[in-house]
């Protein structure tokens, strides 16, 4: 890694703010949120370089770091693009079509479930319920969430988030209450 | 529409902030709470009846006297906001839209329970959901009903989020603690139960966000006269999230009680089903619940109208009946294959298991094996019953209940549908749709 790995000081900040919310000792707790602020500036995964860094401050081995990491479905371990689309794939979305959507991006995009355009724009990935089965289905990029999805708008959405990057705003927990 | 208690003010403009939430009656419970003792505050929620709206229904007042109260060791009181039960959207509906009933609720919730610092986990993909609850709970500090000395009652508490990363089985109570803790979320073995040993070693309740609500208007109008509505033990209201092949999906507040046939065909609910198709089945409370066939969804084996509680849709046991759950309600139409269907679920549960027990872990892996070969023209006659063998051989073998959520889908749908499977291993070249190879194929190299 050329750059060096460092919060800037406004995520720090937070990072500090964080570990108070648990009780004097327990700052482990403050892991999960960590790893998402992690993952939000450093182009949104999780390089082992990073997680080492994230387990010095919160003074824990690495290995406790990279076992969390690998346990829960939004911290990505390897590069992705730009642009993260998330496509629910789980009964009622798939019920009600997610399957002919997931089928339509890989065509419009050149890539399969799970891998990235060679520009480095678009990651496509399935992932489960996303709880808003009642306008299946769902996509959701960043923070947002794309609801009652068709082919149509689909191509849509993929034509608006080419020119954006959505990595910035994914996992932004900076509007963050008290202390 | 029988009584809305949660989602009475649901679409009133700007109900998400505070001044708008007082102005229509809010944090008035909280005021009635903090002059009565907190015994009085559990004993109006178990006079209420209230039972836990996450799914297992256990009675919520009962679960707060369970609470162990050693000298000098802080309580905690967690709210589970991780919904992840496929087919579930009520608590993410009612967090976005009145944020502050969740507040409130937890607020005098943590009172009775002598709670001083509680927490909110928050499924990691519901961020925009977590920015509303994280500036609402900003707005309850500046009004005093957070902090320390509430309202001037003497009643310290600090309340925060804690956003979750990807994980079903976070919700969990004791995998959600381990989450909580800043590990894997791999259920702990029971005993000890929360109450006694939860996050930190604390004792802890872990409370559903809807259960966390309802003690809302239980302590404006006294638990007394909240048992009056619904039925028998299935007190109150509940929110019953609708989705699938129907006219009107969406979040709906019922009294329990309320007839199935009501509330799947009237137009003030589901609205029927779509596309003048004919109904199905249904999963009528998350898709952990035994699946039903339409006739056992509208009337149970003995010939009664179902209704929409805890006691008659758990009529018949699991031959012929199912449970409410968590009120996520997926209708299936004729066009729905129900093999393919109970194909996604058993892929999911494979997908969401720790792992930690083998049963659980291989069990719901050879599932999905076998689902994928007859759905691929591939099953055999003995197939049908190797998974039937298999779900019997995880239920009630394991640490926590994702082995029988994975379960209970295989047994009831070859119970009620084992024609459709039989249609499948005998007939493959008329029924295997070759599109949908291509995607179980392409969607399980991705699951890697
Ligand atoms: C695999 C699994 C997933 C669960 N997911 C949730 C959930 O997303 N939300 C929830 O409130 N309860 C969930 N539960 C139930 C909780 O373990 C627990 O019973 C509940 O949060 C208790 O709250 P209540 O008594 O208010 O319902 C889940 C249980 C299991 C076994
Ligand atoms: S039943 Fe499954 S999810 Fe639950 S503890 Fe065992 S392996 Fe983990
Ligand atoms: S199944 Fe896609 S949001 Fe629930």
């Amino acid at each position: 890694m050329s750059k060096e790995i460092r919060f800037t000081d406004e995520t720090m900040a937070l990072v500090q703010k964080m570990i108070k919310r648990y009780p004097e000792g327990k700052h482990k707790s403050a892991l999960i949120p960590m790893l998402h602020l992690a993952q939000m500036e450093f182009d949104g995964w999780l390089d082992s370089p990073v997680m080492d860094y994230v387990a010095s401050i919160l003074k824990i081995q690495s290995i406790e770091v990279y076992e969390v990491a690998s346990f829960y479905s939004m911290f990505n371990l390897k590069p992705v693009g730009k642009c993260l689309i998330e496509v629910c794939r789980t009964g009622p979305c798939w019920l009600l079509g997610a399957e002919d959507l997931v089928k339509h991006i890989e065509k419009n995009l050149k890539i399969k479930d799970g891998e990235t355009t060679p520009d480095g724009m678009f990651t496509l990935k399935t992932v489960e319920c996303l709880a808003a089965c009642g306008t299946a289905p769902v996509i959701q990029v960043g923070e947002t969430y794309h609801e009652n999805m068709t082919c149509e708008s689909v191509d849509l959405l993929l034509g608006e988030y080419k020119i954006k990057d959505a990595r910035k705003t994914h996992y932004d927990i900076k509007h963050i209450s008290i202390k | 529409m029988g009584k809305q208690l949660l989602l009475e003010n649901i679409n009133v403009p700007g109900i998400e902030t505070l001044s708008v939430y007082r102005a229509n009656g809010g944090y008035k419970a909280l005021e009635k709470a903090l002059k009565m003792q907190q015994s009085e505050v559990v004993d109006e929620v178990k006079k209420s009846g209230l039972r836990g709206r996450g799914g297992a229904g256990f009675p919520t007042g009962m679960k707060w006297g369970f609470i162990a109260k050693p000298e000098g060791v802080p309580r905690h009181l967690v709210c589970n906001a991780d919904e992840s039960e496929p087919g579930t959207f009520k608590d993410r509906y009612l967090m976005q839209h009145n944020p502050h009933l969740l507040i409130e609720g937890m607020i005098l919730s943590s009172y009775a329970l002598g709670a001083n610092t509680s927490y909110i986990y928050i499924r990691g993909e519901l961020l925009y959901v977590y920015h509303i609850l994280e500036k609402a709970i900003q707005a309850a500090y500046d009004a005093g009903f957070l902090g320390d000395n509430i309202l001037g009652s003497g009643f310290n508490l600090n309340l925060y989020c804690h956003l979750g990363a990807g994980a079903y089985i976070c919700g969990e109570e004791t995998a959600l603690i381990e989450s909580l803790e800043g590990k894997r979320g791999n259920p702990r073995i029971k005993p000890p139960f929360p109450a006694v040993s939860g996050v930190w070693g604390r004792p802890t309740v872990v409370n559903n966000v809807e259960t966390i609500a309802a003690t809302v208007p239980i302590i404006n109008m006294g638990g007394e006269e909240y048992a009056k509505i619904g039925v028998g033990k299935s007190t109150g209201t509940k929110l019953i999230s609708a989705c699938g092949h129907i006219n009107n999906p969406g979040v709906y507040e019922i009294e329990l009680g309320l007839s199935c046939e009501e509330f799947l065909f009237d137009d003030k609910y589901c609205g029927g089903i779509k596309n003048g198709k004919k109904f199905k089945a249904v999963v009528a409370g998350g898709s952990s619940v035994p699946i039903l066939p339409a006739d056992l969804f509208l009337k149970t084996a003995k010939g009664e109208p179902r209704l929409m509680s805890y006691e008659s849709l758990s009529d018949g046991g699991f031959i012929s009946g199912t449970m409410l759950g968590s009120g996520g309600f997926i209708v299936l139409d004729e066009t729905a294959s129900i093999v393919k269907n109970l194909w996604n679920f058993t892929r999911f549960y494979h997908h969401e298991s720790c792992g930690q027990c083998s049963p659980c872990r291989e069990g719901t892996g050879w599932m999905e094996k076998i689902l994928n070969r007859i759905l691929e023209g591939k099953g055999k006659q003995t197939d049908i019953d190797l998974l039937f063998d298999i779900q019997s051989k995880i239920d009630g073998k394991t640490i926590c209940p994702l082995g029988e959520a994975a379960a209970w889908p295989v047994a009831s749908a070859i119970r009620h549908f084992r024609k459709e499977f039989e249609e499948y291993v005998n007939k493959p070249e008329e029924i295997v749709d070759v599109k949908h190879y291509y995607a179980v194929n392409n969607l399980q190299q991705s699951a890697k």
